[in-house]
C-alpha cells in the first residue's frame, strides 16, 4: 500500500526531518516530527509553525461570471467578494447537506478554491459537471501549499516578504516570498495569526527550507495541525462535518450573507432557508469534560439520565488547555453554554459542559 | 532478584516473589507519543490474562493496556496520573502502571523473555 501513496513536493525534506510519516487521504504525510506533537502544538502558539498543507485541493476557475456561476453551488457570497478578499464556504447537497467546505479567494483574474484533500477529485468532478462549460475548472497540481502560523508568523514573513506584514486577515496577495512568485493568504487552521503561501512545486522545498532557517519557526505535522484546530473550534470535513450535516447545524450560518438566505439558488437551499426559520434536530457545540478523560470521536452524549441527546465528533486533549476538549452534537435543547451533559466513555458516563468555542481565542490579525 | 517479560502487546512485567510490576515498554510510548492521559485499575481488582487492565492515551489515539497474566491488583502508580509523561520519559522505571499479586506465578513462562521481545520490535521497524 505504501508505495501507492502520493507524496508532496516536501517529502524528502519531511523525511530528512525524522517525521513520522502516515497515510492521509492517499498522501504519505508527516503526523509529528520527533519533538513530538505537544511540543509542536505549543510551538505553534508560542512563535510559528510551518505546516506541509500540500495535499490538499487547489483549483483556479476562470471565465465570464465565475462568481455568479460558483454561487449555484455554495451558499456564500461570491459576487460580493472583492477582489483580493477570502471567504469561506461549502459545497452544499440537494439536502442541504456539506459536500467539502472549502476556501474562496477572488484573486482577479480567476478564482482560487482549497478543498480538502480527501475530497479534492470529488470536487473537481463536481465543479466541472455542474459548472458552465465556458469556465475554466483547473485543478492547480503544480503547486504546492505551506502554512506558516502563530504569534510570530508575520515578524518571519516579513524578512521574506516586505509589505506582508500589512495584509488583513482573510486578504490575498500575489508576493515574492525569498524571491519566489507566491499567492499569499492571510489565513489559516489554528486560531493563530499566519499565512497560507500556494506557489509552484519546483520550489516549494526551496521556501519551506527559508522559513525553517528561522529560529522561529519549526516544523509541525498533522497531529498538532488537529489539537490546533479543534482547540480553535474549526470543523473537520469528515469528522465534524459531512453530506449529513448542514451548515445550520453545524453552527455556520454565520458564512451565508443575507443575500444568499433570502435568494438561494444553490442546493439545499429551501431546507437550510427552513432550518433558518423553523430550527435544526441538532447543534453543534463546544464541551469540555469535566474530568480528565479525553472523550473521542462517536462517544455518546446523555443527560445525567441516561437519555442519548447527541455524540461527538471531535474529541482529545488540548495542549493549550491542558485538559479534554470536545466538539459535537447534541440536541438544541442542550446547546447554550453551561448546559452539564455525560460522555460515555469505556461504559462510564463522565460529567461534562457545554461551553462556547473557541476554546483558545482566536488571535487573528484585527483589520 | 528480578526477571523481567515482555508481551506482544508491548507491555513488560517485571517478577519479584509473586508480584509483578506492569508498564508498556519503550517501542510503545515512542508510538503513541505524548501521553496525556491514564486510567489505573482500582486496587483490589481481578483481571485475567490478556484482560483490558488501564488506558493510555496520546494527543492523538486512546490504546488499552492488557493484563500480561492474571492476578489481583494490589497497587496502581498515581504518579502517572498526575504526570502523564513519566510514561515517556521512563516507561520500564517511573512510568510503570501497576502491580499484580500473580494468580499463577509459572504464567510468565508463557510470555517472551528480553531477547525474544528485542528481535519482536526489530521485525516491527
Amino acid at each position: 500500500m505504501t508505495d501507492e501513496l502520493a507524496t508532496t513536493p516536501l517529502d524528502a525534506l519531511h523525511r530528512q526531518l525524522s517525521a513520522k510519516m502516515v497515510p492521509f487521504a492517499g498522501y504519505a504525510m508527516p503526523v509529528q516530527y520527533p519533538t513530538g506533537i505537544l511540543a509542536e502544538h505549543i510551538h505553534c502558539r508560542a512563535a510559528a509553525g510551518l505546516f506541509d498543507v500540500s495535499h490538499m485541493g487547489q483549483v483556479m476557475l476562470q471565465g465570464p461570471q465565475a462568481a455568479a456561476a460558483l454561487e449555484a453551488l455554495v451558499p456564500g457570497d461570491i459576487q460580493g467578494l472583492p477582489e483580493g478578499r477570502i471567504r469561506y464556504s461549502m459545497f452544499t447537497n440537494p439536502q442541504g447537506g456539506i459536500l467539502d467546505d472549502l476556501m474562496i479567494t477572488n484573486a482577479g483574474a480567476f478564482l482560487l478554491l482549497v478543498v480538502n484533500a480527501a475530497c479534492k477529485e470529488a470536487d473537481f468532478a463536481h465543479l466541472r459537471s455542474q459548472l458552465p462549460a465556458d469556465l475554466l475548472v483547473e485543478p492547480l497540481r503544480d503547486r504546492a501549499l505551506l502554512a506558516l502560523q502563530g504569534p510570530a508568523a508575520a515578524a518571519v514573513m516579513r524578512r521574506l516578504a516586505p509589505g506582508s506584514e500589512d495584509m488583513a486577515f482573510m486578504s490575498f496577495r500575489t508576493l515574492s516570498v525569498a524571491g519566489i512568485s507566491c499567492w499569499v493568504s492571510r489565513s489559516g487552521y489554528t486560531g493563530e495569526d499566519g499565512f497560507e503561501i500556494s506557489l509552484p512545486n519546483a520550489h516549494a522545498e526551496a521556501l519551506a527550507r527559508h522559513f525553517l532557517a528561522d529560529p522561529l519557526v519549526k516544523p509541525i505535522g498533522l497531529g498538532a495541525r488537529d489539537s490546533l484546530r479543534l482547540e480553535a473550534g474549526l470543523c473537520l470535513y469528515g469528522a465534524d462535518i459531512d453530506a449529513s450535516t448542514t451548515p445550520i447545524e453545524a453552527g455556520l450560518a454565520w458564512s451565508i450573507s443575507r443575500r444568499r438566505r433570502e435568494g438561494g439558488g444553490y442546493p439545499g437551499a429551501s431546507v437550510l432557508a427552513r432550518q433558518l426559520t423553523e430550527g435544526v434536530g441538532r447543534l453543534r457545540v463546544g464541551l469540555r469534560p469535566e474530568d480528565k478523560a479525553p472523550a473521542r470521536a462517536h462517544t455518546v452524549i446523555t443527560l445525567a439520565d441516561g437519555r442519548p441527546v447527541g455524540e461527538i465528533t471531535s474529541g482529545g486533549y488540548g495542549p493549550s488547555l491542558s485538559g479534554p476538549l470536545a466538539m459535537g452534537y447534541v440536541e438544541p435543547a442542550y446547546a447554550s453554554p453551561g448546559t452539564a451533559l455525560m460522555l460515555v466513555v469505556r461504559g462510564l458516563a463522565r460529567p461534562a459542559r457545554v461551553v462556547t468555542m473557541p476554546f483558545v481565542p482566536h488571535r487573528y490579525r484585527k483589520g | 532478584m528480578s526477571k523481567i517479560y515482555f508481551t506482544k502487546d508491548h507491555e513488560w512485567i517485571r517478577i519479584e516473589a509473586d508480584i509483578g510490576t506492569v508498564g508498556i515498554t519503550d517501542y510503545a510510548q515512542h508510538a503513541l507519543g505524548d501521553v496525556v492521559f491514564v486510567e489505573l485499575p482500582d486496587l483490589g481488582r481481578q483481571v485475567a490474562q490478556g484482560a483490558e487492565a488501564a488506558v493510555v492515551e496520546s494527543v492523538k489515539a486512546a490504546s488499552e493496556v492488557y493484563a500480561p497474566v492474571a492476578g489481583e491488583v494490589t497497587e496502581v502508580n498515581e504518579a502517572i496520573v498526575v504526570d502523564p509523561a513519566l510514561v515517556n520519559q521512563d516507561p520500564q522505571g517511573q512510568g510503570w502502571f501497576f502491580r499484580l499479586r500473580l494468580a499463577n506465578p509459572a504464567a510468565v513462562e508463557g510470555l517472551l523473555d528480553e531477547k525474544a521481545y528485542d528481535a519482536l520490535i526489530r521485525a516491527l521497524e
